[in-house]
Formats: structure tokens, sequence, C-alpha cells
């Protein structure tokens, strides 16, 4: 066999960065740990504290009044069966997992789109990044995680939210293009500032896609949360991980359609939001 | 049509140009070379569009000038580079001989708010708010506080006709309205100057010449410089003080209504104007004669006005008292038959006036059309008044025949 020419020690020098950003910048992983982790317990504890029948009434509401009787009544068939499958509690908690990664994902992807709206440059390179994000299979991101954060909930949500990303920051930026390009005219004709412009048109107007972005990103953390609890999150997602190195069919089958139910409750819910604010913006009958 | 209230220039455009791609001076500084290219031609040399290139003209306050021209002439290109949505490549623009074009950021927002609005010919309403909100945007925008602002849109939007809607939302509205909705906004913050690009090609031909009407009489009302883009010629002789027609990007001729159906410029706006009926644009104003060789003082002798009538060949002649009003008519027949001594013509017994035709007075702004019914009516010279009644100019059987024959 022919010897390649020359190895390039890629994997020595992503090591020693992220070990040099670890021993530097230690303070800094270390307060990101702390506010996330307070996020996540005051949520999971609130969760956990709410009743489950208030819980079910509330979003079994919530849903019916966004999206309609349907919506309701299937809310209500879905987390009914959580409780039914004993999976209330650690429900709660993959909900509390997955809202802080939301929650975290939207904070950041929010500003980023509207950058990368702003500013064509931006944006150019932005794109490979947010492709790369999207392509490299999630468990490349674990091992960062684990090295800046430690094993646990904290490292588990980061991994989520830089998978989830990617889709709000796109749509928040999509939206916000789209948006009527006469429209924006008029702003600037009457003399809005660059923020009045942005606060007052373009904004309410990329609502039904920036929606869409925050449904998607639910959706992806959602999907995360398996692979998060290999490097220590918990909730649902531990108890599949559980389930396979068990070999449980069953723990795994029951774990499995509970987190299908909080997808599915959250989704449409979601989704009965956005076509809210769209019928709001466009001309609904 | 609008009257003109002075004639202080308020906007003011020299030489401006406009070239969109990535090299827009060259084409400017080569423009010997690039001008006998067609677009496509450019456009594959040099990856350069021209939207407007050296267009000038002026716009006199409280006047409506309207850009003519087909798609694609540079009609928007030009309007929009006026409050600077293009910022031109060359020229400059003024507004109250303020430089726009050497604006900071700062300075040209404040122009934004506080002296031009615009109206956009898709509307560009904001979908999401109720029509007070619309209407009071541009106030929202300057900082005004929430009461006062909503006050003034209620304002503008009883002005534009849709009193009772205020709650609505534009989604609810039909084209006609939307387009009122776009019109109050712009006139809620009370601008100097209305940039209107194509604001009523949106509309079907009914809505639109209502719209045209009510728009008139309202600018009458709430007097505004206005810029007005059309494609439609009748819709520019309908409503402007001033047209200019621009041809690929170029203004090829500016006038007034009149003037540009009379004495079009040879070639393309001769074409457009080809089959314009032009009695529905001429008006009184625009062919009348003037007044001297017509009036006679009241004061003056049968003598002095017998001469001047042989002198000037008239068979009828108007007297006017002090403040230039028709007092009189007289007929050169019955004035040869007095004998006597020259008297003045105030003493000439009532038998000799031409009471059996009667003496028409008409308002500058009637159409040439409509002159004609009146002419048949009388053989008596048609005389035009201003609105206090004094005497502008007079139209003879002759004038009205000759203009027909011309036109
Ligand atoms: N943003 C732009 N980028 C490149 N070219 C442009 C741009 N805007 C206008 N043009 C070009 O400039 C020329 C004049 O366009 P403009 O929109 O001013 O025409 P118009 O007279 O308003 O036509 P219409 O009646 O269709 O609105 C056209 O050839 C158009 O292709
Ligand atoms: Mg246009």
């Amino acid at each position: 066999m022919i010897k390649f020419p020359v190895r390039i020690p890629l994997g020595q020098w992503a090591e020693s960065i992220v070990n040099w950003l670890t021993e530097n910048f230690s303070t800094v992983f270390d307060s990101i740990k702390v506010v996330v982790e307070f996020l996540l317990v005051q949520l999971d504890s609130f969760f956990v504290w709410v009743p489950w029948p208030v819980m079910l009434i509330g979003l079994t509401l919530c849903g019916w009044i966004v999206a309609g009787k349907r919506v309701g009544i299937l809310t209500a068939a879905c987390l009914f069966g959580l409780g039914c499958l004993d999976l209330w509690v650690i429900g709660m908690s993959t909900l509390a997992l997955v809202t802080t990664a939301v929650f975290i994902s939207v904070l950041f992807g929010l500003p980023i789109g509207i950058l990368a709206a702003k500013s064509p440059r931006f944006d150019v390179i932005l794109r490979p990044i947010l492709d790369g994000m999207q392509t490299i299979p999630s468990f490349v991101y674990l091992i960062p995680a684990i090295m800046f954060f430690g094993i646990g909930n904290v490292p588990g949500i980061i991994a989520t939210v830089i998978f989830a990303l990617p889709p709000m920051v796109r749509l928040t930026s999509l939206g916000i293009q789209q948006v009527d390009k006469e429209v924006v005219e008029a702003g600037v004709a009457f003399g809005c500032t660059p923020v009045q412009l942005l606060l007052k048109i373009q904004l309410p107007l990329a609502i039904p896609s920036i929606m869409t972005g925050v449904n998607q990103t639910v959706m992806m953390a959602l999907s995360m949360v398996v692979v998060a609890a290999m490097i220590g999150a918990g909730g649902l997602g531990s108890k599949i991980l559980y389930s396979i190195q068990r070999i449980d069919l069953g723990v795994g089958i029951e774990a499995g359609l509970g987190i299908l139910f909080i997808a599915v409750v959250l989704d449409r819910i979601l989704q009965g939001v956005t076509k809210k604010q769209q019928d709001a913006i466009m001309h609904q009958k | 049509m609008a009257e003109k209230t002075s004639s202080k220039i308020k906007i003011k455009c020299k030489d401006v140009w406009k070239v969109f791609g990535p090299e827009p001076q060259d084409i400017i500084k080569n423009w010997d070379q690039y001008n006998a290219m067609n677009k496509v031609e450019r456009l594959k040399k040099t990856g350069c569009v021209v939207g407007t290139q050296q267009a000038s003209f002026q716009v006199a306050e409280g006047e409506i000038f309207c850009l003519m021209g087909l798609s694609g002439s540079g009609k928007s290109t030009l309007l929009r580079c006026i409050n600077r949505l293009h910022e031109p490549t060359a020229g400059k623009v003024f507004i109250d001989d303020q430089d726009i074009t050497d604006m900071s950021g700062l300075e040209l927002r404040e122009i934004r708010r506080q002296k031009t609005g615009m109206v956009f010919q898709h509307f560009a309403l904001l979908p999401h708010r109720r029509l007070v909100k619309n209407a009071a945007f541009g106030l929202e925008v300057q900082g005004l506080e929430k009461k006062e602002r909503e006050k003034k849109a209620y304002e503008a939007l009883e002005l534009v006709g849709l009193k009772g809607w205020e709650n609505s939302y534009p989604y609810e509205l039909s084209g006609g309205m939307q387009q009122r909705v776009g019109l109050a906004r712009a006139l809620a913050t009370n601008p100097e100057i209305l940039l209107m690009d194509e604001a009523f090609s949106a509309l079907d031909p009914l809505i639109k010449r209502q719209m045209q009407d009510e728009f008139v009489k309202l600018i009458k009302k709430v007097k505004k410089t206005i810029i007005f883009v059309t494609h439609d010629l009748h819709e520019a002789l309908r409503i402007a003080n001033h047209i200019a027609i621009m041809k690929d990007g170029a203004i090829v001729q500016q006038g007034t209504p009149a003037e540009i159906v009379l004495n079009p410029a040879k070639g393309y706006v001769e074409e457009f104007v080809k089959d314009l009926p032009k009695t529905k644009f001429i008006t009184a104003q625009d062919i009348m004669q003037p007044l001297d060789k017509w009036v006679m003082p009241v004061a003056s002798s049968t003598k002095e006005l017998i001469n001047k009538m042989t002198k000037n060949n008239l068979r009828f002649s108007f007297i006017v008292d002090e403040n230039q009003k028709v007092v009189d008519t007289v007929d050169y027949f019955n004035l040869t038959l007095l004998t006597g001594p020259s008297q003045s013509i105030e003493d000439v017994p009532k038998e000799y006036r031409p009471s059996h035709y009667p003496t028409l007075s008409i308002s500058g702004d009637t159409f040439l059309e409509s002159l004609l019914d009146k002419a048949a009516d009388t053989k008596v010279p048609l005389v035009i008044n201003d609105d206090q009644g004094r005497i502008q100019g007079v139209i003879s059987r002759e004038t009205i025949l000759t203009t027909l024959q011309s036109a």
C-alpha cells in the first residue's frame, strides 16, 4: 500500500483547542452551566409540582383555543395516555429539558436570524456553518459538550441547542427576507429607523415563519432526548437508553410512546399558534 | 385640475441618473458610447441597467406633476430618487432648496418624516394593523403620543371617506378602499409633498375614475405638492398641472397637458397622443386670447371704441369696469348706427346693445368639449372669468374652429 504523504493532525489540534478553552475559560463555562441548570431546575420542579389534572386541563384548553376542538381532544388523550403509562413525572422532566433547550435556541436563534437577514455578508458566512450543524451527526456534539460541561443535564441541553438552533435561525432570517418589499419600503419612506423597521414591520410580519422555526426546533429537540441521555440527561430519553442497554422491549416501547405523546401535543399546539398568527397577518376569511 | 398656488419651486431634480449594476459610474462617463446600444446589449456588455438618465425637472409648490411613461421607462426609479429610496448614481435633488442628495441619514430621515409622504402602487399597508394604526403609522414613527396620533389618524381617514372603518383590518376592504388608507397614511403626517407611485393603477377602471376625481377635489382642499407616477396618459391629463413623459429612462417632453396634447414632441409622444379625444383635455384657459384687443374701459368714448374695433376687425367688444368685470357687450353694427357727437359708452341707449345675443361667461378649466355647445348658443365670443368674476380672456368662434382643425 502506498502511504499518504502527509497526515494532518486535525484531531490533536481540535483537542488542544478544546483543552485550552476549558483551562482558560472555565469560569465562563461554569457560569453558563449554573444559569442553564437553574433554568432547568425551576422549570422541572414547576412542571412536576403542577398537579396532573391541572396541567392536563390547561394544555387541553390551550390546544382547543388555538387550534380547535380536535386538537383539544387529541391533547387530552395524549396527556392522559402519558399518565396511564405511569410516565407523568418523567415526562414532565423531558418537557422541562426540551423547553429549556428551545428557550435557549430561540434566545440565540432569533437575533442571529435577524442579523443574517440584515447583513448579506454575515449570511454568507453563516450558511455553511448552519449546514454543518445540521449534517454533522448529533453524537459528535456530545464530545465538546462533555468536555466543557461534564456529564448531566446541562451538556445534554447544550448539545440539543446546537442541534436545534439552525431551523430557528434559518426561518427567522427567511421570514424577515420574505416580508413584502413594498411594505418595507413604506416603512423607510415614512422615516423608520432600522430598529423601528424591525420592530414595527419586519418582525411582526415574520412571526408565522418564526413560529414555524420554533416548532421545528421543538421537534428537533425532542429527537435529541435519547442522544442527550447518553451524556447523562434525564427524562424519557434516559429510560429509552436504559431499555436499549438492557434490551428491555417493554420499557422501550412505553417510553417511546411517551415521547410521541409529548411531541404530538407540542406540535399541534404550536401549529395552531402559527396558523393563528398567519391568519392575523394574511387575509383570513 | 388643481390651481397653481404659487410659483415657488418646491422640488428640483438636476441631471439625475440611476444606473443599476456593478460599474454604474462607468456607464455615465462613457454614455456617448453606451447611448447607442439598446437595453439588452448594454446589460450583456456591462451588467448594468439604466433606470433613469439625466432627468431634470422642477415642480412648483402646490402643483401636481405627473411622470408618465410605459412600463420600464424609469418612472418609479426617478420618483424613488427624490426621497432616496434609490440612491441617485449622479445628479442632484433639491427639496425647498435643500440638497437631498447630500444629506446624512439622520437629516434624510427627518425629511422623510416631516416633508414627504408616499403612496404605493400595491398599497403596502400593514396587514396586521387596524386602519387607525395603519393611518397613524407615520406619526407613530415620529414618536407622537398615542392619543394624539390616533386623533389625527381618525381625521385623515375621514378626509379620504373611510369614517366608520377605523377598526377594520385592511383585508376587509376593497382595493379602492385600501388605497384610500394608503392615502390617509400619507396625509396623516401632513407632509408638504406627496410622492405617488401608480397609486390608482391597481384599481379597476370605474373605481379609478372615481378615485381620480375625489383625489383632485381632496388635493384642492389640502394643498400639497404632488409628484404622481402613472403609465396612463389619460390619468396624467386629467389630474396634472405639468407632465413629464419618459422613455428609456429619459424625459422626452415636459409641459402642461394642453402643451402635450397640442404640440406633442415628434415620434414617441406623438404616437401616444395620436388617438386622444383632444376636446376632452384642452381647456378654455389653454386657447383663450389675450384681453387687450377685446376690452374697453367704461370711461372710453364711443369714438375710441369704434376706432379700436375697426382696427382689430372686431364685431363685438366687451366693456369692463375698473375691477375688470364685464359690464356690457357692444355690437359694432349698432355702434356705427349711432349719430351725433362722440359720447361716453355709458350713454349709448339700450336698443343699441346686442341683447339678442347673450354674453356667456365661463370658467378657465372648462374643457373644449363643453365649449362647443356654448359657442353654438351665441354669436358673441365667450368670456373667460376667474373665480372672482374678473375677465381673463376671450374665445371667439374662429379660435375654437382653428383649434379643432389642428387637433
Ligand atoms: N432594483 C433594481 N435593480 C436593477 N434594475 C432595476 C431595479 N429597479 C428598476 N430597475 C430597472 O430600471 C428600469 C426602470 O424601472 P422602473 O421600475 O423605474 O420602471 P417604471 O417606469 O416604474 O415601470 P412600471 O410601470 O413597470 O412600474 C427597468 O428596466 C428595470 O429593469
Ligand atoms: Mg413603477
